[in-house]
């Protein structure tokens, strides 16, 4: 009876699964373009360049993001700012910049690497193109503006959802100032005139709180 | 033979083939669907209503590709093979009755494509026939993986056809004690499971005389066997479609859908045999006389296709459940259980049956 009472086991696993899934209790995937799943704070998606609230490039073009970047996929070249109309506060600016999306692995490092915070990554992840030459994003689709608006490579892409680049990830605020991991109720960066929710990070009381509302 | 009577038997052919074509393409799809219900999954739910044209559009789809045609094929055997996978895949249903027989304008018509009175040994010298298929496909692809893949599917199909020729085997002896002498024809065996076994006792009045009840060890011999013979999980390793791909590996476009159309004709076709066999094929309540001459004349091929479906939904309920099996394993199970089982099987059942129609030994 061992081997055949195993095999009912296990018809009666997928038997039960099935019928679950049937009356829709227990479906893991969504009908994808007309059902977009929400998507955890901390999403990798396309990067985006960020501006000081003056309008400001925050790329000061260290070439620390290509630098890192474990699939090679940044291209940075910085060049001297003009003294009398600078492009960033620093002393050069990235006046050449290209991300290779087909090569990325969206694994954030170039963000982590960044010290002016300047590369961010937004939600937005629907990026396919019909030609490699589209894949290469450069600093016109990258660099927001100066309100803060981040421009999208096919506006009239029918999956193109805009406000998905307005949600900047969460990485910033899961970075500690000074790496340490004490960094609860602090606001970050609120004077960036860029995209996204700046209040700060709850703390994990609060958190575990909300969790288990939403578990229950 | 008069026009009419010609008129019927195309008719009649035509009707199992297009029975064959619908059920085929939807039971693609059912898989599909199926499959993906025990994987929480939602399915194909794009093309059509409930995603019921996704085999269309991937048959248009499959059509619209180019059929490549590797350098170094032996190039007559390579186009023939796809067709000798199909056509005996179509000829095995065309034994099987899948209704009770109409009346049209006064010549009876039985819904099956052909009835021979060696049906079962026709069956089963068209699945050998198929084997062939399996192995000319990957000697003529004139590359190593299909090679082994056809060798792999062919000792696979070869050995479960002995199990499965034992199984039925004992079928036919035990339908031979159900009538007049012995039969191979599909209909009579259908015929002979109409009714209830009320004469063995009045206790099971209620219980349809199918053979499955004294058979039941042949069933689930038969079941096993028709699995393997099919290529289906889990006995697919022999194509083993996600890693090695088996014997096919050189097609593609419409080729290939010819392999992957003998595929599910197969699990259907076999499915049907083994309904014909042991579940009394089209028998059921007909109600006759209770609701209209119309409906009581379809629904014979109604429970038909209940009894078929329920059996292919058990290949697909296998597939989503069990592990794929080793090759050593699959021959273990072949070799050392089914075909002893069912040789076993077969000897038993056959003294008991003659011991209940001849008497002891000693009498
Ligand atoms: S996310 Fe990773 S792979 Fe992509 S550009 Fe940044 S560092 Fe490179
Ligand atoms: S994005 Fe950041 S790391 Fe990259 S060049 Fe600009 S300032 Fe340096």
């Amino acid at each position: 009876m061992g081997v055949f009472g195993e095999f009912l086991k296990g018809l009666k696993v997928t038997g039960g699964v099935m019928l679950r899934t049937i009356s829709g209790r227990e479906l893991v995937t969504t009908r994808y373009p007309q059902e977009m799943r929400e998507k955890p704070q901390r999403f990798h998606g396309r990067h985006v360049l960020n501006r000081y609230p003056d309008g400001m490039e925050k790329c000061i073009g260290c070439q620390l993001c290509a630098g890192v970047c474990p699939a090679d996929c940044i291209y940075v070249r910085g060049k001297d700012n003009d003294p009398d109309n600078p492009v960033s506060p620093g002393e050069r600016y990235g006046y050449v910049y290209e991300v290779n999306m087909l090569r990325c692995i969206f694994c954030g490092l170039c963000v982590e690497a960044c010290p002016t915070e300047a590369i961010t990554m937004t939600h937005l992840f629907e990026m396919s193109t019909t030609n490699r030459q589209d894949a290469i994003y450069t600093r016109e689709t990258l660099l927001m503006d100066e309100r803060g608006r981040v421009p999208h490579v096919f506006p009239n892409d029918p999956l193109a959802d805009l406000s998905e680049l307005d949600a900047a990830d969460g990485w910033l605020k899961a970075t500690a100032p000074a790496g340490v991991a004490a960094y609860e109720g602090f606001v970050m960066w609120r004077e960036t005139p860029g995209p996204g929710d700046w209040s700060p990070e709850p703390s994990q009381e609060e958190r575990d709180r909300r969790s288990e509302t939403e578990d229950g | 033979m008069s026009w009419a009577e010609i008129g019927l038997v195309v008719l009649r052919v035509v009707l199992t083939f297009g029975l064959l074509l619908v059920v085929t393409v939807i039971n693609v799809w059912a898989e599909r669907k199926i499959l993906a219900d025990m994987q929480n999954r939602i399915g194909p739910d794009r093309a059509g209503p409930w995603g019921i044209l996704q085999t269309v559009a991937d048959g248009l789809k499959l059509f619209f590709k180019e059929s490549v045609t590797p350098r170094r094929v032996e190039l007559g055997m390579f186009l023939l093979a796809p067709f000798l996978a199909v056509v005996p895949a179509f000829l095995i249903f065309m034994m099987v009755p899948w209704g009770r027989p109409v009346v049209i304008g006064g010549n009876e018509m039985p819904l099956q494509g052909a009835d021979l009175n060696i049906g079962l040994l026709f069956i089963l010298a068209m699945s050998s026939l198929a084997v062939y298929a399996v192995i000319l496909a990957g000697w003529s692809s004139g590359s190593k993986y299909p090679l082994l893949g056809g060798v792999r599917a062919t000792a696979q199909a070869i050995s479960y056809e002995a199990a499965m020729g034992l199984s039925m085997v004992a079928v036919v002896v035990f339908t031979a004690t159900q009538g007049e002498g012995g039969t191979l024809s599909l209909s009579e065996i259908v015929t002979r499971q109409s009714g209830n076994w009320g004469d063995i006792s009045p206790l099971f009045a209620w219980v349809p005389r199918w053979n499955v009840f004294p058979q039941i060890a042949a069933f689930v011999i038969f079941l096993i066997a028709i699995v393997a013979e099919t290529n289906r999980a889990p006995f697919d390793l022999v194509e083993a479609e996600q890693e090695i791909v088996g014997f096919h590996a050189e097609y593609s476009g419409m080729r290939f859908a010819m392999f992957f159309l003998a595929e599910y004709v197969n699990i259907f076709s076999m499915s049907a045999i083994a309904a014909t066999l042991f579940l009394g094929g089209w028998n059921g309540p007909t109600f006759e006389g209770v609701v209209p001459g119309l409906v009581s004349a379809l629904l014979p091929t109604v429970w038909f296709l209940a009894k078929t479906y329920a059996i292919v939904f058990v290949f697909f309920w296998v597939r989503a459940t069990l592990p794929r099996l080793r090759y050593d394993q699959l021959m273990t199970l072949g070799w050392k259980r089914l075909i002893p089982a069912a040789v076993v099987w077969l000897v038993v059942s056959s003294v008991v049956m003659g011991w209940r129609q001849f008497g002891p030994p000693w009498s």
